[in-house]
């Protein structure tokens, strides 16, 4: 059964089309990224697919059940960071995690056995009994990563759970969704940040203009947009961009002090490029080649917005 | 529609709406403050009767106490960012409203309750039907409590927009409610005035309870709160699920 079924979701707010036509379908046991710029939809799409926000049309299904028409059955099933989400600042970082827990209907013994063991697994068990008002924003992305998982969800939904946090608080939060997906939830996260959906993410969605434009897993992304592979290659003395003229090499454009040379064929180029600097008496410093990274590929899918 | 869960979502709404907003030491005693102060002013050197005027001020006092915080939880929430993490664990929008109200209910119950024991055993009141008193205070409670929930409704996520609406909408509420002057004492528009809020139908209520001496029968002040509970209610959902459609 697939975690999440969404269909022809669209929203509007006057006359902006924010979320047009966005099926997605989400099977279950991987994490799922959720990639967009600012502004294309992804936050009101997960404000729909967890029951936030109610779609102008379409119908989302959570592993079978009908979030419009039953919300409570279809959010027991979920575990939600919206963006921006944040905790009760008024309790302790244990009082919020066994309040969410009450909603999950998980019994005393469970909840408080579940807030150790999470708070433990955050590094946050010194602070358990501290009101949440005193952490900083990477302590209280933890809670509210706490209160999320709390009651091992089958469905892990998170809008942006790594944004604006330290390395220390991003390494556990990322951490915790690979324990997660490793014990049994399905995750979709949204992001920003590319090499963190590339090293997350079996699947990845770009969604632009309230559109999905591609849905493909990281790699077949990357090769998407394999005309965009280079050679990294620097001379021991200044070159022009003649030197680069041949058969096969599409493009060459100054690094700092290396040239980037864009070829359909990386392996041929090498081979050119080395016979050149021979030719011509050029030592080379140093040469890479390189893939298209799944960046080039996002910003080609959305135009660079 | 589960109703287990929905119950579940109620009860610990209503249990963090209490701990974090109303079990609090300003707002307690802020809660305590308000009828000590207002019952010097009503009754301190002034020659007014105990007895047609302290149903009035019952009335008055459970108004304020069940109305007062309600209104600021969910732009206070909105404004936190926590409203949206309440939306997306198991709960539904009914679950919300019928939260927040129980806890303002639940306050105006007790703060009331803790007021006129103070106030019965200092001026030697007595009471002719204690449990016509006691419903009266759980309806009113929830009356007003529903006000509140519907105070809370439109779309903002500064507090201080709704304690002027809120302050707009109750302070008139007062003075036509037939608490400063009894309602057996009003004619013509006024009487039509004072008939439409319901704050007069539970003063008339606690006149019954206190001493049997009411305008209407208690069952149409009682048809006429639990009225306006569902109008309430229902206009407070009408006006948050446009605003969850909305997006706001």
């Amino acid at each position: 059964m697939d975690a999440i079924d969404a269909t022809n979701l669209s929203k509007s707010f006057g006359t902006v089309t924010a979320v047009d036509d966005v099926s997605i379908t989400i099977p279950e046991g991987g994490i799922f990224g959720f990639l967009g710029p600012n502004g294309a939809g992804k936050t009101t799409t997960i404000r729909m697919l967890t029951g936030v926000l109610i779609p102008d049309a379409g119908s989302v299904r959570i592993f079978g059940t009908d979030v419009g028409k039953d919300p409570l059955a279809a959010k027991l099933k979920m575990g939600v960071i919206p963006e921006n989400g944040t905790v009760y600042s008024d309790l302790t970082a244990e009082q919020n995690i066994i309040l969410t827990a009450k909603f999950y209907g998980m019994d005393r013994t469970r909840r408080e056995e579940r807030a150790g063991e999470i708070l433990a697994r955050l590094g946050l068990t010194s602070r358990q009994n501290d009101v949440v008002r005193t952490f900083s924003k990477g302590m209280r992305q933890r809670i509210s990563i706490a209160c999320a998982i709390v009651h091992s969800p089958p469905l892990l939904i998170l809008d942006e759970p790594t944004t604006g946090l330290d390395v220390y608080s991003r390494r556990l939060v990322i951490d915790t969704i690979r324990h997660m997906n490793r014990e049994g939830s399905t995750v979709l996260l949204t992001t920003h940040n590319i090499e963190e959906a590339n090293a997350l993410c079996s699947m990845i969605s770009v969604i632009n203009n309230g559109k999905i434009v591609a849905t493909a897993s990281p790699e077949k992304l990357k090769k998407t947009f394999d005309t965009s592979r280079y050679v990294e290659i620097s001379f021991d003395q200044p070159v022009g961009p003649a030197l680069f003229s041949a058969p096969g090499i599409t493009r060459a454009e100054p690094w700092g002090d290396k040239w980037r040379v864009y070829s359909d064929d990386p392996d041929l180029a090498v081979k050119y490029l080395a016979s050149v600097a021979e030719r011509d008496q050029l030592t080379i410093i140093s040469i890479a080649t390189s893939n298209p990274t799944l960046e080039e590929a996002f910003v080609k899918l959305t135009g660079g917005a | 529609m589960d109703w287990k869960i929905f119950t579940r979502s109620i009860l610990v709404i209503t249990e963090k709406n209490v701990r974090i907003y109303y079990f609090k030491g300003p707002v307690i005693i802020f809660g305590l403050l308000f009828p000590l102060i207002m019952f010097l002013t009503f009754f301190i050197g002034r020659s007014l009767d105990l007895v047609l005027f302290f149903p009035g001020f019952l009335g008055m006092m459970l108004f304020f106490t069940a109305s007062s915080v309600g209104p600021l939880i969910t732009p206070w929430e909105k404004r936190e960012k926590t409203y949206e993490r309440l939306l997306s664990l198991p709960v539904i929008l009914e679950s919300v409203i019928i939260g927040d109200l129980l806890g303002g209910a639940l306050f105006g119950i007790l703060i009331t309750t803790i007021v006129f024991c103070i106030c019965a055993w200092l001026l030697h009141l007595t009471v002719m039907n204690a449990g016509l008193l006691a419903f009266s205070f759980i309806l009113g409670s929830i009356a007003f409590a529903a006000l509140g929930t519907l105070l809370s409704s439109p779309s903002t996520e500064n507090p201080s927009n709704i304690m002027m609406l809120s302050s707009l909408v109750r302070l008139p509420l007062i003075f036509v409610s037939g608490i400063f002057i009894p309602l057996g004492q009003l004619t013509g528009w006024i009487y039509i005035l004072t008939s439409l809020s319901p704050l007069t139908y539970l003063v008339d209520l606690f006149h019954a309870a206190l001493n049997g001496d009411a305008v209407y029968p208690p069952w149409v002040d009682v048809l006429v709160i639990v009225a306006v509970i569902l109008i309430f209610v229902l206009c407070a959902k009408g006006i948050q699920k446009r605003n969850l459609v909305k997006g706001i």
